[in-house]
Formats: C-alpha cells, sequence, structure tokens
C-alpha cells in the first residue's frame, strides 16, 4: 500500500486547517452559502434531505485494517453507528454535524485519510480494479499509475474549477472491472509491440443524463508522459468545456462538439508544448511508485489443502460460497473473498461500526491487513489463504458477510435514493429490498446466473442503471415515484448502455416485472448462456411483450 | 483608490480598471478590455493594459508581450476555472513577465492557486478585506504539481 511521506501529511494537514477555517467563517456569516458550497463540496460535504453528508475518499479503492477502525470509530463518534459504501469506491457518512466536520478530517489525516475533492468540479477519487495487484486476469498492476494520478490530481492548482466532474478509471487487467469505457478519462494500462508500457486512453465517457460510450483518443500513450498527457486533456477540457449549461459541461459533450478526431488534434497541440516538460516520470518515479504496491510475503502453499476439500464434502453452502464469493488469486494456495454487503433488508452498501471492526479483524488474520472497496459495493479480502476460507466463511457468516449472491440478481448496485439524498425522484432502497424478497430461493438465483442489476435514485444515475444487465431509474410522474426500466447494459469489455423497455412501473409492480423478464430469459435460453447473452441476442422485443401483455 | 495585494502585500492599486468598452479614458494609468485597449493604446497618455475575458484569444496579445506592465484576467465567477490555465499559457509558454492581475470574483479561499499559476496581484472583491485574504497566500506549504511557482514535481524532490 502507498504510504504517506512528510510531505504527504502536511498537505492534508493544511486543507483540514483551510477547511476548519472556511467553515468557521461560514457559520461566523463571513462566507455566504453560495460561496462555502463549492469549498465544502470539494471536501466532500453535502447537505442532504437529513444532515449532511460527508463522502470519504478510499484512494482506487485500497485501505488497511487500521483506516478501516478509524472509519468505524467515526461512524461510532460523529455518526449514527454506520457508513456506506458508495459506487466510486468511497465511503459516505450520513448524520455528521457540520461543526463536527473538521474534527472529523483531522481524525482522517492520522490514518492518511481525506475527502479531499470527493465532490465538486474537479477531478475526483481515481478508481480502478477492485481485485488490482491478485487478480489471476492481471496484465499490468494499475496502483502504481493509480497513486501517481492521484498526487497529481490532488489540489492541482489549474484544474480546481472545472466545468463539471470528472472521474478517471484505470484497469490493467484482460476483463475490465473499472468500467472505464464510462469514466471521463479511462486509462487501460497496456504493453506495445515493443514491451513498453503505456496506456490506451479513452475520454469521454460517462453515466448520467447523457450516458455515452468513450471513445479512444490515444492508442498507445508510453508511460512516462502520462501526466503531460492529462494536464494536455485537462487543460482543453478546462478552457473549452461548456460553462453555460451544467447538464452539457462534462467532457463528454465538448467531445461530441469537436468529434473525436478533432478533440484528440486538440489535446495532442497542447500536448506537443507539455510533452518531455519536468512532469515527465523517469523509470525511478515510476519504479518509487511501484515499490509500494510489491507482493506481500506470500507463502508457498500447496493448492485444494484438506481443510478446503474436507469443508467442501461436508458443507454444500460452503462450496456454493466458495463459487459465488471467492475469486482466483496470481498466487497459488490464495483466493481473494468478497464480502456481501447486499444481505436481503440491508441497504446495498451500509456496514454498521461493529461490522467495520469485524472486517478489520479478518483483514488481519486472514491476510495482510489490507481491505478494497470495490465498486459494485462490496468489500474485499485480497489475500485469503484456501485453508483459512471454511473459518473466514463460518465468521462471515456470523457477521453477515456471506450471502452467496456475488455476481447474482440479488447483488445490486443501489444508490442511497430518496431515502437520503436530496435529487432523488424516487426511493431505491426499498425497491432493491423488494427484488432481493422476491429472490431469496438460493437455487432459482443461483440458477439465474450472473445478472448485473443497477438501481439509481434519479437520472444523475450514481447507481450506473445504465450499464446494468437490469437497469431501474426512479422517476417522477407528476409528483410521484415510477420506475423505469432498462435492458442490455453492460460494464467491462463489452460496455454498452441499457434501452428502456417502455412506460415506467409503480414500485409495487417492481418484482412482477421481474419475474417476468426473467421468465423470458429461462424459456429462451440457450444452454449455458447468461442473462446478458440471452437479450443480445434475442433482442428487447421478447422481453416487452411479456411485461406490457394485456391481461385478459 | 482601492487596496489590492500585490507581491504580497496589500498596496493602493494604481490603476484603474475600466469594465465598459469605451475610448474615453480619463488621465491615468488604465485597464481596459482587450479589443479597446489593441484598438487604443497608442493615443493614451499614461500607461494602459488590457483585461482578458476568460474566453479571450490571447494570440493578438502575444506581439505586445515584451512591452506589458500588466495583464488582467476576468473572473466573471470564483467558480469560473478558465483564468488559471490563460495565466499558467501566458507565463509558462508565452514567457510573460510583467504583473498578472486577478480581477472580477477574486476571494480568499481560491489566492493560493491563483498565486501557483502565475498572477502575482489580485483585486480581492471590494466587499472584502484584502488584508484578512492576504493569509491565504500561505494556505500550503508545498504542492504536488509543476506549477509556474514550482519548476520540479514533488516526485523529484522528496527522495
Ligand atoms: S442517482 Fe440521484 S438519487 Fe441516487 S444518489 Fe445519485 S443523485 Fe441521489
Amino acid at each position: 500500500m502507498y504510504r504517506y511521506n512528510e510531505v504527504d501529511a502536511r498537505i492534508v494537514g493544511e486543507r483540514v486547517a483551510q477547511f476548519r477555517d472556511q467553515t468557521r467563517r461560514f457559520l461566523a456569516g463571513e462566507l455566504s452559502e453560495e460561496e462555502f458550497r463549492p469549498l465544502r463540496l470539494m471536501n466532500g460535504l453535502y447537505i442532504q434531505r437529513h444532515a449532511p453528508m460527508l463522502r470519504v475518499a478510499i484512494p482506487y479503492g485500497h485501505f488497511s485494517s487500521h483506516q478501516m477502525r478509524k472509519l468505524a470509530h467515526i461512524a461510532r463518534t460523529y455518526d449514527k453507528g454506520y457508513a456506506h459504501f458508495t459506487t466510486r469506491q468511497n465511503v459516505q457518512f450520513n448524520w455528521p454535524a457540520l461543526e463536527n466536520v473538521p474534527d472529523i478530517l483531522a481524525e482522517l489525516a492520522d490514518v492518511e485519510m481525506h475527502a479531499i475533492q470527493t465532490s465538486g468540479n474537479c477531478v475526483r477519487n481515481t478508481t480502478t480494479d477492485a481485485f488490482a495487484g491478485v487478480a489471476a486476469d492481471e496484465l499490468l498492476d494499475p496502483r502504481p499509475w493509480c497513486e501517481i494520478i492521484r498526487q497529481w490530481s490532488t489540489l492541482h492548482p489549474e484544474f480546481a474549477y472545472l466545468p463539471r466532474k470528472f472521474k478517471i478509471a484505470v484497469s490493467g487487467s484482460l476483463e475490465d472491472r473499472a468500467a472505464t469505457w464510462v469514466h471521463d478519462i479511462g486509462l487501460q494500462v497496456v504493453r506495445n509491440a515493443d514491451g513498453e508500457v503505456g496506456f490506451r486512453v479513452l475520454v469521454g465517457g460517462g453515466l448520467g443524463r447523457t450516458p455515452v460510450i468513450g471513445e479512444q483518443v490515444r492508442e498507445f500513450l508510453p508511460g512516462e508522459h502520462l501526466l503531460t498527457y492529462l494536464d494536455a486533456v485537462l487543460r482543453v477540457y478546462n478552457r473549452f468545456g461548456r460553462r453555460d449549461n451544467k447538464y452539457k459541461a462534462r467532457i463528454k459533450i465538448l467531445v461530441k462538439a469537436m468529434t473525436v478526431e478533432g478533440f484528440a488534434a486538440k489535446v495532442e497541440d497542447e500536448w506537443q508544448h507539455l510533452k518531455d516538460g519536468a512532469a515527465t516520470l523517469r523509470a525511478q518515479d515510476i519504479a518509487h511508485f511501484a515499490s509500494f504496491f510489491t507482493a506481500p510475503a506470500y507463502e508457498v502453499l500447496p493448492p485444494h489443502p484438506v481443510e478446503l476439500t474436507a469443508a467442501m464434502d461436508a458443507q454444500p453452502a460452503f462450496v456454493r460460497w466458495l463459487e459465488r464469493n471467492t475469486r482466483a488469486h496470481r498466487q497459488p494456495g490464495y483466493r481473494a473473498v468478497v464480502l456481501s454487503l447486499k444481505k436481503t433488508g440491508v441497504p446495498p452498501g451500509d456496514i454498521t461500526a461493529e461490522q467495520m471492526d469485524a472486517v478489520a479483524g479478518m483483514a488481519e488474520r486472514f491476510g495482510f491487513g489490507e481491505i478494497r472497496a470495490a465498486h459494485e459495493q462490496n468489500l474485499i479480502l485480497p489475500d485469503v489463504r484456501e485453508q483459512d476460507l471454511f473459518a473466514l466463511w463460518t465468521l462471515a457468516r456470523e457477521w453477515g458477510f456471506a450471502t452467496p449472491n456475488i455476481g447474482l440478481l440479488t447483488d445490486m448496485i443501489c444508490c442511497p435514493g430518496g431515502d437520503f439524498c436530496g435529487l432523488a425522484n424516487a426511493k431505491s432502497i426499498p425497491v432493491a429490498e423488494a427484488i432481493q424478497r422476491r429472490f431469496d430461493d438460493l437455487d432459482y438465483l443461483h440458477d439465474l446466473g450472473e445478472i448485473d442489476c443497477n438501481l439509481s435514485g434519479c437520472i444523475n444515475a450514481c447507481g450506473h442503471h445504465h450499464i446494468g444487465h437490469i437497469g431501474i431509474l426512479g422517476v417522477d410522474k407528476n409528483g410521484e415515484e415510477w420506475y423505469q426500466i432498462t435492458l442490455g447494459g453492460s460494464q467491462g469489455n463489452l460496455a454498452s448502455l441499457g434501452k428502456v423497455i417502455g412506460p415506467s412501473f409503480a414500485q409495487a409492480d417492481i418484482p412482477e416485472v421481474f419475474e417476468k423478464i426473467l421468465g423470458v430469459y429461462i424459456a429462451r435460453r440457450q444452454a449455458g448462456e447468461r442473462f446478458i447473452e440471452t437479450v443480445r441476442r434475442i433482442g428487447l422485443v421478447p422481453f416487452k411483450e411479456s411485461v406490457y401483455a394485456q391481461h385478459h | 483608490m482601492r487596496n489590492i495585494i500585490k507581491n504580497g502585500q496589500v498596496t493602493a492599486d494604481e490603476w484603474l480598471l475600466l469594465r465598459e468598452e469605451s475610448h474615453l479614458w480619463p488621465a491615468q494609468d488604465v485597464i481596459v478590455p482587450l479589443e479597446v485597449w489593441l484598438s487604443a493604446r497608442l493615443a493614451h497618455s499614461h500607461r494602459s493594459a488590457p483585461w482578458l475575458a476568460p474566453d479571450a484569444d490571447i494570440a493578438t496579445l502575444l506581439p505586445h508581450l515584451a512591452d506589458l506592465p500588466l495583464i488582467a484576467i476576468d473572473f466573471p465567477a470564483f467558480t469560473d476555472g478558465r483564468g488559471y490555465s490563460l495565466a499558467r499559457l501566458l507565463r509558462e509558454r508565452y514567457g510573460y513577465a510583467g504583473e498578472l492581475r486577478a480581477i472580477g470574483d477574486v476571494l480568499q479561499d481560491q489566492l493560493y492557486y491563483l498565486h501557483q499559476t502565475g498572477f502575482d496581484s489580485f483585486a480581492v472583491r471590494e466587499d472584502r478585506d484584502a488584508t484578512q485574504a492576504l493569509a491565504a497566500l500561505q494556505d500550503f506549504s508545498d504542492g504536488y504539481q509543476v506549477t509556474w511557482r514550482r519548476a520540479e514535481p514533488l516526485f523529484k524532490r522528496v527522495f
């Protein structure tokens, strides 16, 4: 893991002091609400429906048991004893008091954490594959690059007041688990024909009101030029992105207006002036960042230890969990384990302070004290010995983390929606729960197989509904909460945006609609065909016919 | 005469800022819109300088950079960040060495970033106390990026 040096710590400390003074001036009436708003947003502080909400950065989803304990402490001391993991690998506290926020930030700084740029019109937390560093299909470790980007983007003087928010994702594996096609900038770490490490650069993807799949602006950017190139992209966006209409202010709109060729040429032109400048990364710089992400002290272990095979023979439920909630590891004898935060009846991503402490303990006992936050709102223990899996499963069950539903229908991505969010058109958590209750039969759930179901409470798309195989979007119809359903979206290498199937539904009808959609899938699927593959093959019409069939 | 921050101090401003596109300039040092400055600067008895809107095309200004005592960049709202890029272009790409002034919605909380990108004078909004704002130039003691004020990024300096 990256560890702060003296300067990192000093800068974060100075940001806490700066924000403390900004908060003081706001409370004293020296800063108007309008003036304070962008400042607090750039420190992750929203004023929500019930209370402020503070979003804390987990840079590229990486954190330690020590940091988790601090988050638990904050949840207990300043909040109502729980927190919420978001779809951007961050964590949110829903009930802090404004005047306490500087103290919370100071506590976070003690464990090398902050809330810098977790909201606002600036470069946000860089995200990546939650299995980075351990995934069996990893080509190149994206994490050193993520840290390089974190540093470059943190308090960048030129790019603090962009036209709109700006999100960067980095992927280094065969399967893109970082959704690089739907970010303002997506970077795929690749090697060129000469074996040099660099990036395929995608620009202009994004969800929200106008969902767009990104476009390639550079097939191969040599690694050492990453920062000067990012400066060039951001400068073009900062200067020419629209500022007159916030719905047209994202970089995707600029790319469309200029055409991707026009945009790429403009960036290239700008970059010619910046290329080889002082921010060019030398081999020793890249090596320095990589040195924080070396493999931990793995033991040499035989695969399939008897502790594992004996438990598999004895416990079918354990086998099911093993299949669904663990992933192949680069190191023989180890697996990465997903702790599900999608237990029926618990809002997706929510976790209590006691559970957070328990996760910290598990990370230490079954690993090297490291934890990952996944954008699917689950937690990951990256380095679990196969011989410990049964013991971990037993403990995870006690704590409610062992629902064997990772990647299945009930592992929903779901934004906080109308229960918490001031922007919502509709509630999302009760809808997620209704679906989880309807599909609580594990055999049926497993038979349905992998289905990404994503749910957003409004067009801002924090629940990434466009890239759900099944997407649900809360809409407002004459002051009532309705839900629009999309089919056929997907993240990853074959990223696509879902299409609306027809008129929206009342909340109570959603489980029934799901029954019908999945009924069509069951009836029409070919052997071994996953839900999304069936949708791609047969199209939307059969689903529409079933869902909107007239009752006689 | 109003107070501004210049070279790290609060001082009385010698310049008069004219917002309107008028050719009737009082007999003193004036800062006027770029277009007007380009067409009328030679007829003026005192010093004159242009101010740039955030979307200004600076190409017309480039031939004059070496002679200009001052350039001002306007911030119609403090959330409009285009002026930061303009400042870096003028300083870093075109080598402008004279006074670079931020005008408009200029507030304490943006001063540090403005200074980093090349501004050295700040017409803090008139309803705010320039002396109180001055301290913000010290908000941070270091930073990660290359800027006009920092020739090397942090990663080349810390180990
Ligand atoms: S999608 Fe809308 S309702 Fe949901 S969290 Fe985002 S802004 Fe709020």
